[in-house]
């Protein structure tokens, strides 16, 4: 039994190691902010909760997991938030976005700000 | 008052939770719980009279039910972009999209914004009114959004907690 | 062994947003790349503390995990605003019609 939970938690940390890095190599190679932040996407939606899930497997029932569960669900709530707030505060100042269409970005359908 | 009572135990439980302990002897300690307690609940009847919406726990299966649908999408989406991440020649084409949201009150269309940015490859910028400004990283997860259901799931669910 | 990994799978990371975070070129970019140093310290914080073998480690990754998201927040009011105490606008929905 802890055999099984050893390997699954050992797979859970390789995947949630590997999410991490791809979303902050997304970070660095991606061309403009806006699509930055679908890059660091990745790093707070799974790579986070695949590493504090694989933790939970380790720490069994106790009150570890209990507060490693809240830190999990605090950052659910709170990274799309941040994330948002960001977007907003650029879109709000007029930072153009890299390569999106013009007709995209005509002055009617951003006059709201 | 009937709110203010369900608000503070679980204020209360989640102290314990956190603090591990519920034993008389440590008085400084449990001195400090009751006071941070009386002050958050103090806090909360303060944001109340400003905003009109108590504060509630609303865990309903549909929203449950909507949390799993919502975790697979994530999954999904999360490979499509770390697929565009890895590649090397990162085939990246940005779109700005308009989405209504059909929700009513502010908690589902925060929901459904708050969805939409969870899911990775589609940010949420701005919203006025009913609706949302989307930057995706590629056409084709604009044009994903745009058909997938999640503004209808999210209306269902609100429809049903309300 | 298991924890180790996952502490260096998760510094080289860091590495990488705080490059980010010096290269800019906006500032925005840099507040991403901050508040993305954060979220990651916090679960290096939580790996430490399985290494250690101490639990409490999780409180203050708790609460490393709130400072950083009102952090980013006041930064982002701070700059948009010049004002951290000024309230924002609730009426039309996007809390910045009063300031300008």
């Amino acid at each position: 039994m802890q055999l099984l939970i050893d390997i699954l938690s050992w797979g859970f940390i390789l995947a949630g190691v590997f999410f991490v890095f791809t979303g902050t190599l997304g970070m660095l190679r991606l061309p403009d902010f806006y699509t930055r932040l679908h890059g660091a996407g990745i790093t707070d939606t799974l790579g986070t909760e695949l590493l504090l899930i694989a933790m939970m497997l380790q720490a069994g029932w106790s009150l570890v997991t209990v507060k490693l569960a809240m830190i999990s669900l605090f950052i659910f709530f709170t990274s799309p938030t941040a994330t948002h707030a960001l977007a907003n505060a650029a879109n709000a100042v007029g930072l153009r976005p890299f390569g999106v269409p013009a007709k995209d970005l005509e002055p009617g359908k951003r006059e709201k700000r | 008052m009937g709110h203010i009572l369900s608000l503070g135990a679980s204020l209360a439980a989640f102290w314990m939770l956190l603090s591990g302990s519920i034993s008389l002897d440590h008085k400084l300690v449990l001195g400090f719980g009751v006071a941070s307690l009386v002050l958050s609940i103090w806090l909360a009847v303060r944001m109340d009279r400003i905003d009109g919406t108590p504060v509630s726990v609303n865990l309903r299966p549909s929203l449950i039910r909507y949390w799993i649908w919502l975790a697979k999408e994530i999954g999904k989406a999360n490979i499509d972009v770390a697929k565009i991440v890895l590649s090397p020649k990162m085939e990246i084409s940005p779109r700005m999209i308009r989405v209504k949201a059909t929700q009513k009150t502010d908690v589902g269309i925060t929901t459904f914004a708050n969805s939409i940015t969870l899911t990775p490859g589609t940010v949420s910028v701005d919203i006025d009114n009913d609706e949302i400004l989307v930057h995706a990283i590629t056409d084709e997860m604009a044009q994903g959004l745009l058909e997938s259901d999640m503004d209808a799931r999210v209306t269902a669910v609100e429809a049903k907690i309300r | 062994m298991m924890f180790a990994v996952a502490a260096a799978g998760l510094i080289i990371p860091m590495l990488m947003a705080l490059a980010r975070g010096l290269m800019g070129p906006t500032l925005y970019d840099r507040v991403l790349a901050g508040n993305s140093f954060g979220t990651k310290t916090v679960l290096l914080i939580a790996v430490l503390g399985f290494i250690g073998g101490r639990p409490d480690f999780l409180d203050i990754a708790l609460l490393y995990a709130l400072m950083n998201f009102v952090g980013t927040i006041a930064i982002l009011k701070f700059f948009r605003y010049r004002n951290l105490g000024i309230a924002g606008d609730a009426e039309n929905g996007n809390g910045n019609g009063g300031a300008t």
